[in-house]
């Protein structure tokens, strides 16, 4: 009974990548691009949850390592010519910098609950508001970088077919659930469940709170950037006032919410039903006749009410627990 | 480098629009300082009071001052309504939660004013707004001027209710120590119902005021949630005072931001201030250390 007990979720994982692995032979370009979608916020959503799932630190923030990723990478190919993968790595530089800039104002400074959050808005806000007015990334105007050949996977310049983005985004949200689950039951992963539930108590063991702290802000704005990155190369424009804006942080956060704060399985399913969500809302309100700007996200946000105020672990744990997993 | 006594002219103007800021975050601050919930739909409860006043001055002719009245009524009733119904079974959830279902609030009412209102700005138009004094050197903008009393008037109304009121101190003593306030038999969840409704009372008047200076449009709703966050901070979330002192801060330094720099730029300067204030003193200006 434990035996299989310990065997389902890898059961489940198995399943669930195949299908994913196979989707793109049965569905069509704009399904692909969903599930693209879904992908993303399951990533970016994973990433976030380092922080406040397994730490116990709210960001409100983390578009600004979507953004400042997005930039430095897109910055070198539009100026340089230099591809993403160069770029990548500056992207997680220049993230992993702020990212402990920030971390260690806070946490010195003995900042935590709603004023790191709301220092996390104001990084965000303060960075958005800078590339607005920032003339070599293009202002306000934007950033656009240059579309070539679509046809073909060109992986050098990370260029090619909407196929080659769903692949590298499912290898990236596979990549972040194992490096989770990998964390989760690493020294690290404990002391910072320790810090989370009780600090004080955690410090008093002996734990160096402050430094854990920022290793999770390290990890988690460390593949943000990598977000980042693909969301420049995926999309090809960067405006400040999207990629910096409050709801784009909103956004990263909605998932594991919805799905489950500090559980593994949650920022996807969250994602999924997320996205879903939204999707349909809309296909149901355009055969309803019903398209007054508005009204979707009206819907959007009493669905999220409900889910907040009856599921209050979001929806895997108790699936979890239906699983018996 | 500006004439002295344009400066000065902007400094006036930034003050009085400072203060009507202030009474809006006054609502954030009471609410926060009592309930211990962040209202993340608070620039959104402001701009439905602008439309409000909009929509009074658009059918019955309603100076915004009159109108003050009504919308402070009815959002006295939304608000506790809102906390009496949705927050109250929040209290003892973490904070990413009450932060979830705020969201969802806003997300909620920043929509559904698009969809009643559309996306083009409305505004009111009285003759009064073409008005000022002038005092030596100084223009104030009468319709300016006027919404700033409004707000020190209302503001001192609070601080009043507050400090000499039996419900006043009733509230005051929930906000300082819960357990005791239930103890000696307050209905906490009564007060704090109540202390919402105050605090959407606040964000009314600032509303109606604040209609007489900008133009009103479904986006400003997350930003003025976003600057009611930063005043608060800056003056000490929690600490009346400090949240008049950091609408007139923050008012002051949007207006020279804008005047020296680019007016753009301004709630950058608004960030880097809270920035600075949330490293150097967390707790605020003139805020307790918890």
């Amino acid at each position: 009974m434990n035996r299989n007990r310990a065997l389902t979720p890898i059961y489940l994982l198995t399943g669930l990548a195949a299908i994913l692995v196979a989707l793109p032979f049965f569905v069509g370009n704009y399904a692909l691009s969903v599930a693209t979608l879904i992908l993303y916020f399951a990533y970016t959503g994973q990433a976030w949850n380092v922080m406040m799932g397994f730490a116990g630190q709210l960001s409100l923030g983390h578009a600004l390592y979507v953004g400042v990723g997005a930039y430095a990478a897109g910055a070198l190919f539009f100026y340089y010519g230099i591809g993403p993968w160069a770029g990548l790595w500056l992207a997680i530089a220049l993230c992993v910098a702020l990212g402990l800039v920030i971390g260690f104002l806070a946490f010195r400074f003995g900042i935590s609950g709603v004023y790191f959050a709301l220092l996390t808005i104001a990084f965000a806000e303060f960075t958005r508001i800078g590339f607005d007015h920032f003339g070599w990334t293009g202002g306000p105007g934007g950033m656009f970088l240059r579309v070539a050949q679509r046809d073909t996977w060109d992986l050098a310049n990370f260029r090619g077919p909407p196929l080659m983005y769903y692949y590298a985004m499912l290898f990236l949200t596979a990549g972040a659930f194992a490096l989770c689950a990998w964390l989760l039951r690493s020294r690290a992963g404990y002391y910072w469940q320790a810090i989370r539930e009780d600090e004080e108590a955690a410090r008093a063991l002996g734990i160096n709170a402050f430094r854990w702290k920022l290793l999770a802000v390290a990890i988690s704005a460390a593949m943000t950037a990598v977000a980042g990155v693909f969301f420049a190369f995926y999309y090809n424009n960067l405006f400040p006032e999207q990629i910096f804006h409050i709801s784009r942080s909103i956004e990263i956060i909605l998932g594991p919410v919805i799905g489950g704060v500090g559980t593994l399985f949650g920022p996807l399913l969250g994602a999924a039903v997320l996205t879903l969500l939204s999707d349909g809302i809309s296909d149901a309100l355009n055969a309803l006749g019903l398209d007054i700007p508005g009204v979707k996200q009206v819907f959007y946000g009493l669905v999220l009410l409900c889910v907040v105020m009856f599921l209050p672990h979001g929806i895997w744990p108790p699936i979890a627990r239906r699983l018996r997993l | 480098m500006p004439a002295a006594d344009l400066v000065a002219n902007v400094v006036v103007s930034g003050i009085l629009t400072g203060l009507v800021y202030g009474l809006m975050a006054l609502g954030l601050s009471v609410i926060f300082g009592v309930v211990r919930v962040v209202n993340f739909a608070h620039g959104e409860m402001m701009t439905i009071a602008m439309y409000m006043a909009t929509v009074l001055f658009a059918a019955l002719k309603l100076d915004p001052f009159l109108a003050m009245l009504p919308v402070a009524a009815a959002f006295f009733v939304f608000g506790y309504a809102l906390q009496a119904g949705l927050i109250n079974p929040f209290i003892t959830r973490p904070e990413h939660s009450q932060f979830m279902l705020l969201v969802a609030v806003a997300i909620i009412l920043v929509n559904a004013m698009l969809m009643v209102f559309g996306p083009d700005a409305r505004n009111v138009q009285v003759d009064y707004q073409l008005e000022s004094f002038e005092l030596g050197p100084l223009l104030v903008d009468k319709a300016r001027l006027f919404a700033a009393i409004a707000a020190v008037v209302a503001a001192a109304a609070f601080f009043a209710f507050f400090r000499y009121t039996l419900t006043g101190k009733a509230i005051r003593a929930c906000a300082d120590n819960y357990l005791g306030a239930r103890i000696v038999g307050l209905n906490v969840k009564h007060l704090y119902a109540l202390t919402f409704g105050l605090g959407a009372v606040c964000v009314a008047i600032a509303g109606c005021a604040m209609v007489l200076l900008v133009d009103v449009t479904p986006p400003l709703g997350p930003s003025y949630t976003l600057l009611a966050f930063v005043i608060v901070i800056v003056g000490g979330l929690g600490s009346m005072g400090g949240a008049l002192l950091g609408g007139v801060l923050i008012g002051v330094s949007e207006a020279l931001a804008g005047l020296f720099i680019t007016p753009s730029a301004k709630s950058m300067f608004s960030f880097g201030l809270l920035i600075l204030v949330l490293l150097l003193r967390p707790q605020g200006l003139l805020g307790k250390r918890a």
